[in-house]
């Protein structure tokens, strides 16, 4: 029933996800239980419901974009079986992000390319948190529906419109009213992104 | 000591930062270091992090499922990420099968049987008996007997703290709630008076018996939802002294034993003594806890009854009442935080009801206002209440 989770993972899964994340076995094997106590329908994958049903992501004002970030558009079959559903490679690529980037040097055998908890990657999440259509650009009503998730009903459509208007205006260089991705991270180049971006996974 | 190894057994460490300090220490690089009035797109990472936190590892949703083991105690159910180790373990979890299955399960049985049997059958004859000092002594002694076979029945071995505290007439005794068998454990120490719903078929039958000898509050199904009505007859049994202590789980669902969560206030608000109890299983010998959603009554008695033991510990802690100026909620978080402490149980205001229910909205929208008060400061914050 809920006790034989780490059974139904195989190790030939277990290795292409550490060489894909980076994440160690036994924070895979760890992570695999909370997917799988997560996962009430037991089909192996999360639904929307899912993480909905955790309440500190309930509360959380920017929840519904951070779960969004677990179903990436259209359907890539390693990740998703159908797009409202998530399987576990899945969401441990969406976690991978959230690495520290210290643990890279322990791991040198990752795949060619850039590592998923790379700064340039974990600011492209926080960019997708921003960018509602997922056109590469933050328009100013994308960044106003997003403040307003984060403040709720305690600010008038004025002062947050202003703040948005003073927002856009401070990071766009090209003058198309948006802020793209490399407008964005120019804007939050002095800012620690590895350290407020991740989270101190256990060994 | 056993909060260390719950703290290895975690998958993340948690920064326990408040939302301000974070912001502040966010922008701390940037052009405008002072929050008033400022945005920065940089702010979202708080609540991003705070968000992916709490999908791989949040404090609600594993109340509600039996608490992990660090080492394997040979039964099937408690194994989660132990694979196969060894030979010779497999022949000693196969021999404690058949010790389990084939010698205690059906010695248990018999046990429990015969308790459940005299129960019913004693209390229905003591029923004929005339109100008076003699029927309350051999409800006493019936109930007492009863129970006691039961705890036999389950091996159940209870360490009893503090017994001087044992709650008194005219009180109630509220205790944190893991499983059905918490009933059992203090009713072999004491009597109480329990509060239920009345239930149909064995339960019922014990229940309607249970009431012909000494005086419990069973509610109707359709009456459990009216308050007034539930207060009214808690505090008219409270009243009169001559009753047995009430005994109530405020937490209103099962909780596995790792945690307190919110309890209900309905029992505070009462106004009489509040003897709370607290009790904390041992899991290496048996899992106690009743994950409802997972298995039903007769599975979850099946299981109680082939583990090794049930072992546990009750502390009944000195009898508390409302202070001046505090109301029911306070007055209930006190007796929670005491409950708690005692139990080396983790203290969460979360609500029990959780289990099967969404959170309120109001949470979030303190959250949202936190973050604009920080954003535009207190004064411009629109007060909604």
């Amino acid at each position: 029933m809920g006790s034989r989770a780490s059974s139904l993972l195989r190790e030939e899964d277990i290795e292409e996800i550490k060489k894909e994340t980076g994440f160690s076995h036994s924070q895979i094997t760890r992570l695999y239980s909370r997917f799988h106590s997560l996962d009430k329908g037991e089909n192996g994958a999360l639904s929307r419901e899912d993480f909905q049903r955790i309440p500190e992501l309930a509360i959380n004002p920017l929840g519904d974009r951070i779960i969004n970030a677990f179903f990436p558009e259209g359907t890539n079959k390693k990740y998703t079986a159908r797009e409202d559903q998530v399987n576990f490679r899945g969401f441990m690529r969406t976690l991978a992000h959230f690495r520290p980037v210290e643990d890279n040097e322990k791991n040198k055998d990752l795949t060619s390319g850039e590592p998923l908890n790379s700064r340039t990657n974990k600011l492209h999440f926080a960019f997708q948190l921003y960018d509602l259509d997922r056109d590469d650009k933050i328009s100013r009503d994308e960044l106003l529906q997003v403040l307003r998730m984060m403040v709720g009903v305690n600010i008038s459509d004025e002062q947050l419109g202003s703040i948005a208007d003073r927002t856009i205006q401070e990071a766009d260089t090209n003058g198309d009213m948006c802020i793209s991705f490399s407008e964005f991270t120019k804007v939050l180049e002095k800012v620690d992104v590895e350290q407020k971006m991740s989270i101190r996974f256990l060994h | 000591m056993l909060r260390d190894a719950k703290q290895r057994c975690g998958i993340i460490a948690k920064e326990s930062t408040s939302l301000e300090e974070e912001l502040k220490d966010i922008r701390r690089n940037c052009s405008s270091p002072e929050l008033d009035d400022s945005f920065d797109m940089s702010d979202a990472f708080y609540f991003c992090r705070r968000g992916i936190e709490s999908i791989v590892d949040d404090e609600v949703t594993k109340c509600f499922t039996a608490e992990e083991l660090e080492s394997w105690n040979l039964l099937t159910r408690s194994n989660y990420n132990f694979n196969h180790i060894s030979s010779r373990l497999t022949v000693l979890w196969g021999l404690g099968v058949v010790i389990r299955y084939g010698f205690l399960l059906p010695l248990r049985l018999t046990l429990a049987i015969t308790g459940v049997g005299l129960l019913v059958v004693l209390t229905a004859m003591i029923g004929f008996l005339p109100n008076g000092r003699m029927k309350n002594f051999l409800s006493e002694k019936v109930h007492l007997m009863c129970y006691r076979i039961c705890v036999r029945a389950l091996t159940a071995i209870i360490t009893y703290h503090h017994s001087e505290n044992k709650p008194k007439n005219g009180g109630i005794c509220v205790a944190n709630h893991t499983s059905p068998i918490d009933v059992i454990i203090l009713a072999s120490d004491g009597c109480y008076a329990m509060v239920g719903q009345i239930h149909g078929g064995l339960m019922g039958l014990i229940q309607r018996s249970m009431v012909k000898a000494c005086p419990h509050i069973w509610f109707e199904r359709s009456e459990v939802k009216d308050r007034h009505l539930v207060a009214k007859r808690l505090s008219d049994h409270v009243k009169d002294k001559s009753k047995l202590p009430i005994l109530i789980f405020p937490e209103g669902t099962c909780i596995n034993n790792t945690s307190v969560m919110m309890f209900k206030k309905g029992s505070f608000e009462i106004g009489s003594t509040v003897y709370p109890v607290a009790i904390k299983y041992d899991p290496r010998f048996g899992e106690a806890f009743w994950n409802s959603s997972q298995f039903g009554m007769m599975n979850y008695l099946l299981r109680m009854m082939s583990s090794w033991a049930i072992v546990c510990s009750v502390w009944y802690l000195p009898p508390m009442i409302r202070q001046e100026g505090e109301d029911a909620m306070q007055f209930a978080n006190r007796v929670k935080a005491a409950i708690a402490r005692q139990g080396g149980l983790v203290d969460l205001l979360w609500d029990g009801g959780l289990k099967r229910g969404k959170v309120k909205d109001t949470f979030k929208e303190e959250q949202q206002k936190l973050y604009s008060k920080i954003l535009v400061g207190t004064q411009e914050v629109r007060s909604r209440s």
